[in-house]
């Protein structure tokens, strides 16, 4: 219960912290914003390992797993890469 | 490794994350945010490997070897024109990975050991304490319904707007009676996880959430069209980061839920400031339709004998005396991949002792800060692309207005016909400049489906024909001069 209570409390705050950071981003850098934050959301990586089961899992939770891992992946290569490859465009001059 | 260590390594990470975003909020400062952002993914991600133990590893090796391919590849090849085509594919992939986690740790939970589909359907006794201790269990059950529910929705719902941005489908489909129908499978997904919640061991209700949800997400973005794309695109980012903050509470994982949560609030002041920028609720975006009402307006009757055109050589005899000029993109840059050619028109006429400034509007293209990317591509320095409000005041010193391939974002009946469907829409103020000239194919309205009555003005004239070609044709000729 007590662990509940600060885990709700982590979230409320990173909500509000959310709103004053993100009302700062200018709109030149939205889409940039949008695919960091599809990089950061491949956070879920973490979550997938932890529940990608154990050599003893049933194989259905082993390839829901698997199919977890390769999505989060995607997420985490893919967004911070492509969002990379835009702000560096946005650096000349 | 101790819980303790692992839990402050987690900090750290979010600590990144959070100043990788901050990075984001000057263009200066954006790649080193972005660095610091990997960083902190990384340092989490091996320290989650460290802890796992027992975990059969050949599928996380191979997971991690198949998404860093596609992601790897994906954001190497795709055309900055395509973008909001990739972030809707990665919005549903966040959707899908937050989906497979809550099924994953359902059916760990649950015991279930399905050796064939039609065991799936057999009702399965659950311990009490499957899902943790009383209200824990509680929370730990509702969290891998909701995560469910919003990972499913987000996955169909992203693979559409995909598909629509893709030009996959041209169609919109709906279901019979809209918005009831949405509901319907709302509320049937609803009544499915509260009978879930009440029997853990229910499997039907929990393949009921995920069917009706996988059909929700379908149904809600099917009839919802090209302009109207920003506002989705943004929102189901809203909603793939608040299914990893769910997740994060099935796990009791903290730094899933700074992350998600961060993400979450991101997607939905984006949504806020799209649904702003079109004077739209969120629900007229979603389940209204544009036009309704107001009296049919005939557009032979606004642009009738009273449109000029011109050809891009006369176009340059105009440029050629300006003093400042601002260059209004769309969408329809976009299509015809101009945005190279732009610059150079500007370049030439920054050389002939011309101010050139690019007026963007919040929604122009189909995503939020598509045109910056583009012209950021075409090597634009930023601080020549304007917002709207900053902009707006300007136009009654600038000599010249070059519209390309925008429409609706420049209508005067935002600001003066009250009847009309757009009425109150922020607009490009344009008409107040002293010449106007707007590059597009033919008089066809924008996604609003309303003449123009820009077009038709004394101090407008058209130049109809592909984006690209027009303005290098401008180029050439003030070259020439």
């Amino acid at each position: 219960m007590d662990i509940l209570i600060l885990l709700l409390a982590l979230f409320v705050l990173a909500l509000f912290l959310g709103v004053e950071l993100i009302t700062k981003v200018p709109p030149t850098l939205h889409t940039p914003l949008m695919s960091g934050t599809n990089a950061v959301s491949g956070i879920t990586l973490v979550g997938a390992l932890m529940a990608a089961g154990t050599d003893s899992s049933p194989a259905l939770v082993n390839w829901l797993g698997f199919v977890a891992v390769t999505l989060a992946t995607i997420n985490v290569v893919g967004g911070y890469l492509v969002t990379n490859r835009m702000l560096a465009m946005f650096k000349r001059r | 490794m101790s819980p303790n260590l692992v839990s402050f390594v987690y900090l750290i990470a979010a600590i990144l994350f959070i100043l990788g975003i901050k990075g984001l909020t000057k263009p200066k400062t954006a790649v080193r945010g972005n660095f610091l952002s990997a960083t902190g993914m990384l340092l989490a991600v091996t320290v989650t490997l460290l802890t796992v133990n027992n975990v059969d590893f050949s599928y996380v090796i191979a997971g991690v070897a198949v998404g860093a391919l596609v992601g790897g590849i994906m954001a190497l090849k795709v055309q900055m024109t395509s973008m909001p085509q990739m972030v809707a594919l990665l919005n549903g992939f966040g959707g899908g990975a937050s989906l497979t986690i809550a099924l994953a740790e359902f059916v760990t939970r649950v015991g279930l050991v399905p050796s064939s589909l039609s065991d799936i359907a057999q009702p399965v006794a659950v311990s009490v304490n499957a899902f943790g201790d009383g209200l824990l269990g509680t929370i730990a059950i509702v969290s891998i319904g909701l995560t469910v529910l919003i990972g499913a929705v987000t996955l169909t719902g992203s693979l559409v707007a995909f598909a629509k941005l893709q030009e996959l489908m041209k169609k919109a489909y709906g279901l019979p009676g809209g918005p009831l129908g949405n509901g319907l499978l709302l509320l049937g997904a609803v009544v499915s996880l509260v009978i879930l919640v009440n029997n853990p061991g229910n499997l039907a209700a929990m393949l009921a959430i995920l069917g009706l949800a996988l059909l929700l997400g379908l149904f809600l973005v099917m009839p919802i069209g090209g302009a109207d794309m920003p506002v989705v695109i943004a929102l189901l980012n809203s909603y793939s980061g608040i299914a990893a903050a769910l997740a994060g509470f099935i796990l009791g994982n903290t730094v899933l839920i700074v992350a998600g949560s961060l993400v979450g609030t991101s997607g939905l002041i984006l949504t806020q400031i799209m649904c702003v920028a079109m004077n739209r609720s969120l629900s007229n975006v979603l389940f209204g339709k544009m036009a309704a009402g107001g009296e049919e307006i005939d557009a032979d009757e606004i642009y009738d004998g009273k449109v000029t055109s011109a050809q891009p050589d006369e176009v340059a005899l105009m440029l050629e005396t300006a003093k400042r000029v601002v260059i209004i993109p769309g969408f329809g840059m976009a299509m015809a991949q101009a945005q190279h050619a732009v610059r150079e028109l500007a370049d030439a006429l920054e050389g002939q002792g011309a101010e050139v400034e690019y007026g963007i509007h919040p929604v122009a293209g189909r995503m939020p800060g598509h045109m910056n990317v583009l012209l950021a591509e075409a090597e634009v320095p930023y601080d020549k692309l304007v917002e709207m409000d900053r902009i707006n005041p300007t136009f009654e010193d600038t000599d010249v207005v070059i519209v390309i391939g925008a429409n609706d974002v420049t209508n005067p009946m935002a600001r003066e016909s009250e009847g009309s469907p757009i009425y109150g829409m922020p607009i490009l103020n344009v008409d107040k400049a002293k010449n106007v000239v707007v590059i597009k194919r033919s008089l066809s309205p924008g996604f609003a489906g309303l003449p123009n009555p820009l077009f038709a003005m004394d101090h407008t004239v058209m130049v109809y024909g592909d984006g690209k070609k027009a303005v290098i044709e401008m180029t050439t000729a003030l070259n020439q001069l």
